[in-house]
């Protein structure tokens, strides 16, 4: 099932079989190609596989866009250990939903791009987290395997290669926090989702202490293509550096919001005004956040010229993120939009390290009295002072990622916060009900 | 504890899907299935998992008040829940909530007087292109208007 119309700007890989009947049945995967890429990286080594993985400069699509080649280079494929696959689909970055596509749609696609991760790194078990708001998902999943096991290729032997590997899906329950690859992994062990100390790395000590390749869906699901076609072709369809298509959610007001699939460089203009059918009612763009709520915030002026990539984003001093756009029109309060994201990440601070768990919630209180009317002038530094303390002082990303999107809305709207206290009627009106 | 011959076959794959001496990793799932069929994460279920996957009670306790999905005490026959983060907000849906909790009477995780609906405010829900977005238990649902709305709850009391 679809949930928008797709656009012929879009490049699909990913998304080829989209909008078949039954697109999740293994007998359509077959039928258009599917396996095959597992079937040749089958007949090559280990290091074969990684280096088209790496030719194909195909980047994490979780939000940190490491290298995947060479993520993968650095598990001990000789270790006595068994290793293990991870999937990371807890997708609960606010501004993204396209994971969930991708598992809905095609969920064969995932399983021969775990396979591929498993030939790789001589791993014989995966693990699909997903998050437990996905429940129709798991069981779109559990059917794939399902399908997969009775068509031989889950199991022992697959399809006579030799080869085997065991599939498994793993409900999350609810926590943000779950999306960070080692609080996922304790997740996995049946804790509480509280983050690792690293080093080491999944790829050394990840599940279960094992070595661990944990990527996001999207990543796994661009390397049936890398095997399939080769990773120059790959490679050849982004833009040097960043191999590839990326999966984008448009959000916010534009006229036509949905999961598109972009090549990598797609200028963020042409995105705006093509695939996304421009502004809705004919407004101005304020604000622009380029990978889901926790990257900083982009004025108008800053797009000039910028494309959707791993390093326009970066000269922005922003991030490509998890490809979850939000796009704001001139009626927002930055004030209101900042105070929503600080609620989030003080209601899924997972409260292990002190600046997150304090951070986040002062925020949280300061931007609230704010919005309400009730700030002062020093206030306005306090939030940029408290968040700018959080930045690289806490125990995993999620300070951070609190920290970038407030910094960058009190630095680049400092007037809204201005008019606040002015007594300005806010643009968007006065905070809805604030439960937490 | 006894449970469904489903949800038997369910745990006892589970306790087979982590390596040996990893039983604990089946907790969590454990918990959402059960709780799926039962309504809440009752005292007895608590001692059920634990003496299943070899833990204490004390640690399923720990563990599950972590996670925002497992619940301790019954929810409505229809939990619904609605999302007022940042790309639903972009789509009003903090007044969508509002319009909810005013409609049924009650406001973020509470129960109605019979048991029927329960309501939560709740972060993305990964319908951010479809929003603003609500889902009731697991269904998803998208583009929801006020109207929709009230046509949905409407149609769930009437379904009793
Ligand atoms: C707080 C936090 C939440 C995260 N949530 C997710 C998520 O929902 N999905 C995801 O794939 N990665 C998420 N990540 C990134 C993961 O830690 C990890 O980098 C990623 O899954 C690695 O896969 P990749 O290399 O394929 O991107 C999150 C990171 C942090 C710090
Ligand atoms: S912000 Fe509401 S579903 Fe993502």
């Amino acid at each position: 099932m679809l949930f928008n119309e797709p656009h012929p700007l879009e490049t699909r890989v990913l998304t080829r079989r989209f909008g078949k009947p039954d697109t999740a049945a293994i007998e359509g995967y077959l039928a258009d190609d599917g396996y095959q890429g597992f079937l040749k990286a089958a007949k090559m080594t280990p290091e074969q596989i990684i280096e088209q993985v790496k030719i194909s400069n195909l980047r994490g699509r979780g939000g940190a866009g490491f290298p995947t080649g060479m993520k993968w280079s650095f598990v001990p494929r000789t270790s006595p250990k068994p290793k293990y696959i991870v999937v990371n689909g807890d997708e609960s970055e606010p501004g993204t939903c396209k994971d969930r596509v991708l598992i809905e749609n095609d969920p064969h696609q995932l399983i021969e791009g775990v396979l591929i991760a498993g030939l790789a790194v001589d791993a014989h078990a995966g693990y699909v987290y997903i998050r437990g708001e996905y429940r129709y998902l798991i069981d779109v999943m559990d059917k794939a395997i399902a399908e997969a096991y009775a068509k031989g290729w889950l199991g022992k032997n697959i399809q006579g290669t030799g080869f085997d590997f065991d599939l498994y899906t793993h409900t999350g329950a609810g926590a943000y926090e779950c999306g960070e690859e080692s609080a996922l992994l304790e997740s996995l062990e049946g804790k509480r989702g509280i983050p690792r100390i690293r080093p080491p790395f999944p790829a050394v000590a990840g599940a279960f202490q094992c070595p661990t390749i944990l990527n996001n869906v999207e990543t796994f699901c661009a390397v049936p293509y890398i095997l399939r076609e080769g990773g120059q072709a790959f490679a050849d369809l982004g833009i040097p550096k960043a191999g590839g298509t990326k999966m984008t959610c448009l959000t916010g007001h534009v006229n036509r919001p949905g999961v598109y699939e972009l090549k990598l460089g797609f200028p963020v203009k042409q995105m705006i005004e093509e695939v996304g059918g421009g502004m809705r009612n004919g407004k101005k763009l304020k604000a622009f956040i380029p990978g889901g709520s926790s990257c900083p915030v982009l004025t108008a002026s800053e797009l000039e010229g910028a494309n959707m990539d791993y390093d326009s984003m970066a000269a922005r001093k922003t991030m490509l993120g998890s490809g979850g756009v939000i796009i704001m029109d001139e009626d927002t309060c930055m004030v209101k939009a900042a105070l929503r994201i600080m609620r989030f990440y003080a209601h899924e601070s997972c409260g292990w390290c002190i600046p997150c768990r304090e951070g986040t919630t002062w925020l949280k209180k300061i931007l609230t009295r704010f919005h309400e009317g009730q700030g002062t002038r020093t206030d306005i530094n306090l939030i940029g002072d408290i968040a700018k303390n959080m930045l690289g002082r806490t125990f995993c990303p999620l300070g951070d990622a609190a920290a970038m999107p407030t910094i960058s809305i009190v630095e680049k709207f400092r007037d809204e916060f201005e008019d606040h206290l002015n007594g300005k009627p806010c643009a968007y009106e006065p905070a809805g009900v604030v439960t937490v | 504890m006894t449970f469904s011959p489903q949800l038997e076959a369910r745990f006892e794959k589970l306790l087979t899907s982590y390596p040996p001496g990893r039983q604990r990793s089946a907790m969590i799932p454990m918990l959402m299935y059960a709780q799926d069929e039962l309504g809440c994460v009752s005292d007895e279920l608590i001692d059920e998992v634990a003496r299943r996957i070899g833990v204490t009670p004390l640690q399923v306790n720990e563990v599950l008040t972590y996670y925002s999905m497992l619940h301790r005490k019954p929810l409505g026959k229809y939990h619904v829940q609605v999302c007022t983060n940042i790309s639903c907000l972009l789509y009003d849906g903090d007044k969508l909530y509002e319009h909810a909790c005013k409609k049924l009477g009650i406001t973020h995780k509470e129960v109605t007087a019979d048991g029927q609906f329960s309501i939560e405010e709740v972060e993305c829900m990964g319908a951010c292109s479809w929003a603003p977005a609500i889902q009731i238990n697991y269904d998803f649902h998208h583009y929801v208007t006020p109207e929709k709305l009230d046509q949905l709850l409407d149609g769930l009391r009437k379904k009793q």
